[in-house]
């Protein structure tokens, strides 16, 4: 099965039923999308498929052929941060840590079709996924802090 | 490297005295506690002056035993260190080390000494550092837990910090002629008096033949440099670009992945199975049996878990009672002397106490610790020795757990120990470790990652547990004269460590803790006496552990005293408090949301309540409003005295998260067993808060406590009474019982 993950073309030998997920993780090494709950319900392991947030956990791999996903790993790294992970370093967000590439994934997805979101939007955006440390004050702040930066603000 | 070998050895520094300004530390050389691990293979040209300092020609190595659960301990051990070593975060190495009781913990048996953590005179302080002492020599366990890392590192990493920089500076005057005194150390580099910078890597040999500079003064915290001030978490980089690993990101050539199936009755029996669906599947290894069930091996979790599915079973019946109706009706027959754990705390006589009196049944349930990481495990077995990769905060315990598993000698286990994507106590528990050891042992020199579906780690979890209180108050005069506390829960301890192999006797002091040592010293009839079973579900520690429901029962009654009195909840709590430090931290919180009052408009209130947990005192104030919609948290404040403050910006963190963890299990979160079983078995039956909830949460830390103290629990016990306290105060509805959910909708 072919795949195009971050750019790259990658081959990849799974029953098509496997969620993008399990292949991202344990086929290709791409740790940073994370499991939390297989249900959709927790937000860890949001990517980007075409752009728009996907919860890979619940996403078939056979949907993925033809479309450009999008990791974590692919938005940035700690020697070059994408706007929203500079944000959220900046405000210290995580905890624990291991929601953050979801989160950072839906805002991501938000900023980019709306670069200055309302706190309704916010809310609307951010709620799928589910924080265990409760980080939510400093997410909302990053996610602002985010939007002002892209508008040069 | 022989001789620095011996002299580092000889030379582990331990003891202390106090002088004026600062703290003088000896070497301990004739008893040397245990050796420094960093020795064992440390290569020629390096140095290790302590079991937490390695420099060689590259780089420093800071060694930060303690697990990192989320709480940003690992930074904070760093700090510590460098703070006297005088290096920037940014030039360092972090490590957790390798497991060894040279790292033990002799603060996490405080709480267990029997005096309430305010008490500092010399015979509590004689009882807990002779409760210190028994760690060190008879378990001289490494452990994370009960919010003491804080307070177990402060001054243990700075004396390492220091005496590692001396040394240094020794090692640069030998090399240059020049006195130590003249020498100054600054950003990872000794500086000479004409400006020459010697960086401690280009030390590193000379230092390692130098003898360890023995007498060490600490810094005055106002001259510290990075401790006390905002930091930037060394892991904060890492864990916003998903490059951080934790255990269930750990990959090796050759590496297998698995998941469990075990009867969802805790530890009932495994009667039957048929795997033959399962072992047809594409891409499965094998099918093995494990204590109480099977294991599934495959080329990916997936798979392992797909297969898994496809397995039909036949369970045991549950050791416990199958529905939770017989949970609660156990817990309400124990109040009575044959269950008595212990009369806790008597002051006055409730009896002869004069009043009106409020009455009320409070209950708490089990709640699941859920961490967001599922729980897992690599484990390699080969003949020679076992590695595990995984995340765990008792790191010295788990060796003979596994050898006894594998056969090995304990010496041969060798726990790597993750970052931890969550924990909440779940940590703490070995059973995860044991499956993926009994897997391995039977696939070896094949490397298992064994990790949990989310519905295995709701039905595995060894959950908070259940408590029910019972209190009668007194009110007279518009005060509160009296209140009567009744305790009815499971010994969490003798849960957890039954399953280790423990029997702990004596009373269980978490059954009433933050109820027995509230310090309500202008109270003058109290008694608080707890009752304990052990008949029901296996429990674990759950964050907070007996103060979350303890606190809850304690502030909920004295709430409705309060209210039966016809005083002010600000006012009678500061009146009945006669802890100074309580005291302010109360003042604080009331200054902080200008209260005036749990009535602060139609269809909306204030809630306060008080917490005492770990040695630290917390006030959190809650504001609801109530619409068509539901109840809404519109504004929280809270402040709590931690003695001394490593990192505001974490803090303010943890004070935050902690508060939302309190206030999240609150409203919607409970397991429930029928059948033997959870009823719950993933996020969206046990959800805790979700952003578009979350309140506006303003914190202030004070720094009154003449101790230090950790912040990872003490936030949680007075977010739940808070809330239900403003539910009162908006609706007129009185909440006993959590999860609140059950008796109100949340927006």
């Amino acid at each position: 099965m072919k795949l195009t993950i971050n750019g790259t073309a990658r081959d990849v030998d799974v029953e098509p039923d496997t969620p993008l997920l399990w292949v991202l993780r344990d086929e290709l090494g791409l740790t940073g999308t994370k499991y939390g709950c297989g249900i959709a319900q927790c937000g860890a392991c949001t990517v980007h498929v075409d752009g728009e947030p996907r919860r890979s956990c619940s996403m078939p791999v056979s949907m993925a052929e033809g479309t450009d996903v999008t990791t974590i790993e692919g938005l940035g790294n700690p020697q070059a941060f994408h706007v929203v992970q500079q944000a959220w370093v900046d405000n210290q967000v995580a905890q624990c840590g291991y929601c953050q590439s979801g989160q950072i994934m839906s805002a991501a997805a938000l900023l980019d079709l709306n670069d200055n979101p309302t706190d309704e939007e916010i809310d609307r955006a951010m709620s799928g996924n589910l924080c265990r440390c409760g980080t939510y004050p400093r997410i909302r702040a990053a996610v602002k802090d985010a939007a002002s930066k892209l508008r040069g603000a | 490297m022989g001789r620095a070998r011996t002299i580092a050895r000889r030379s582990f520094l331990i003891g202390s005295a106090a002088i004026a300004g600062g703290v003088a530390f000896g070497v301990y050389a004739a008893k040397r506690p245990f050796d420094n691990p960093n020795l064992a293979n440390l290569p020629d040209g390096s140095a290790s002056f302590n079991p937490w300092v390695i420099v060689d020609s590259e780089k420093v190595t800071l060694i930060a035993p303690h697990a990192d659960k989320g709480q940003g301990i690992f930074s904070a051990q760093a700090a510590l260190i460098a703070e006297e070593l005088d290096i920037d975060l940014d030039q360092v190495e972090v490590s957790f080390g390798v497991p060894n009781k040279a790292y033990f913990n002799a603060k996490i048996t405080e709480a267990a000494a029997g005096f309430p953590l305010y008490d500092t005179s010399p015979t509590a302080e004689r009882v807990r550092g002779f409760l210190g002492g028994v760690v060190k020599l008879a378990l001289p366990a490494q452990a994370t837990g009960g919010s003491s890392a804080i307070p177990d590192s402060y001054d243990k990493l700075r004396k390492a910090g220091a005496v590692a920089r001396e040394t240094l500076k020794l090692a640069a005057s030998q090399q240059s002629g020049v006195p130590v005194a003249q020498l100054k150390t600054e950003k990872g580099a000794v500086i000479l008096p004409d400006g020459t910078s010697l960086a401690y890597t280009s030390l590193a040999g000379a230092a390692a033949s130098v003898e360890l500079v023995a007498d060490v003064v600490l810094r005055d915290p106002k001259d510290w440099k990075i401790v006390g001030k905002p930091m930037q978490r060394v892991d904060m980089a890492q864990k916003s670009t998903g490059t951080l690993t934790y255990g269930i990101d750990f990959r090796t050539d050759g590496m297998r992945f698995a998941t469990i199936k075990v009867n969802p009755r805790q530890g009932g029996s495994l009667n039957g199975y048929d795997a033959s669906a399962a072992e047809a599947m594409i891409g499965v290894d094998k099918v093995v049996e494990i204590t109480g069930g099977v294991a599934v091996i495959a080329k990916n979790t997936w798979v392992a878990m797909k297969a898994a599915n496809a397995i039909s079973f036949d369970w045991g019946e549950a050791p416990y009672p199958a529905e939770q109706s017989a949970h609660w009706d156990h817990l309400a027959s124990i109040f009575d002397d044959a269950h008595l754990n212990a009369e806790a705390r008597v002051e006055g006589d409730v009896e002869a106490a004069e009043g009106k009196e409020v009455v009320g049944e409070y209950k708490s349930p089990y709640i699941a610790h859920a961490p967001l990481e599922p729980l897992n495990a690599t484990v390699l077995v080969t003949d020679d020795r076992v590695d595990v990769w995984t995340g765990h905060q008792l790191q010295t315990m788990l060796a003979p757990q596994v050898a006894a598993i594998t056969g090995h000698d304990p010496e041969n286990i060798h726990l790597h120990n993750m970052f931890i994507g969550g924990s909440f106590g779940h940590r703490l528990e070995f059973d995860f470790v044991k499956q993926a050891a009994e897997i391995a042992n039977q696939m070896r020199g094949t490397p298992i990652q064994m990790t949990y579906s989310r519905e295995e780690d709701f039905a595995h979890d060894f959950p908070r547990h259940i408590t029910m209180g019972r209190g009668v108050a007194k009110v007279k005069d518009g005060q509160v004269n009296s209140l009567d506390i009744q305790i009815a829960g499971q010994s969490v301890v003798r849960s957890q460590m039954g399953r280790l192999g423990f029997s702990l006797p004596g009373p269980d002091t978490q059954l009433h803790e933050g109820a027995w040592d509230a310090p309500n010293f202008n109270l003058p009839n109290l008694r608080v006496r707890s009752y304990l079973t052990e008949e029901l579900a296996p429990v674990s520690s759950w964050r907070a552990v007996g103060a979350g429901p303890n606190v809850f029962i304690y502030e909920t009654l004295l709430d409705e005293a309060i209210f039966a009195a016809g005083a002010d909840p600000v006012e009678e709590r500061l009146r009945l408090m006669g802890h100074d430090v309580s005291v302010k931290v109360i003042e604080a919180v009331a200054e902080m949301c200008d209260w005036n009052g749990p009535n602060v408009g139609e269809n909306r209130g204030r809630g306060i309540a008080y917490g005492f947990s770990f040695g630290v005192p917390v006030a959190t104030v809650v504001e609801v409003s109530k619409s068509d919609a539901g109840i809404k948290l519109e504004h929280v404040w809270m402040a709590g005295d931690v003695g001394k403050v490593i990192d505001p910006v974490n803090l303010e963190n943890l004070a935050q998260g902690g508060t939302i963890f309190g206030l999240g299990h609150a409203m919607n979160c409970e397991i429930t067993y029928s059948d033997g079983m959870a009823q719950q078995t993933n996020y969206h039956a046990h959800e805790g808060m979700r952003l578009y909830q979350c309140p506006p949460i303003e914190f202030r830390a004070l720094e009154n406590s003449p101790k230090i103290r950790g912040f990872g629990e003490p936030p949680i016990p007075p977010s739940a009474p808070a809330l239900g306290n403003a539910i009162f105060a908006a609706t007129g509805e009185r909440l006993r019982e959590m999860p609140f959910n059950k008796f109100v909708d949340f927006v």
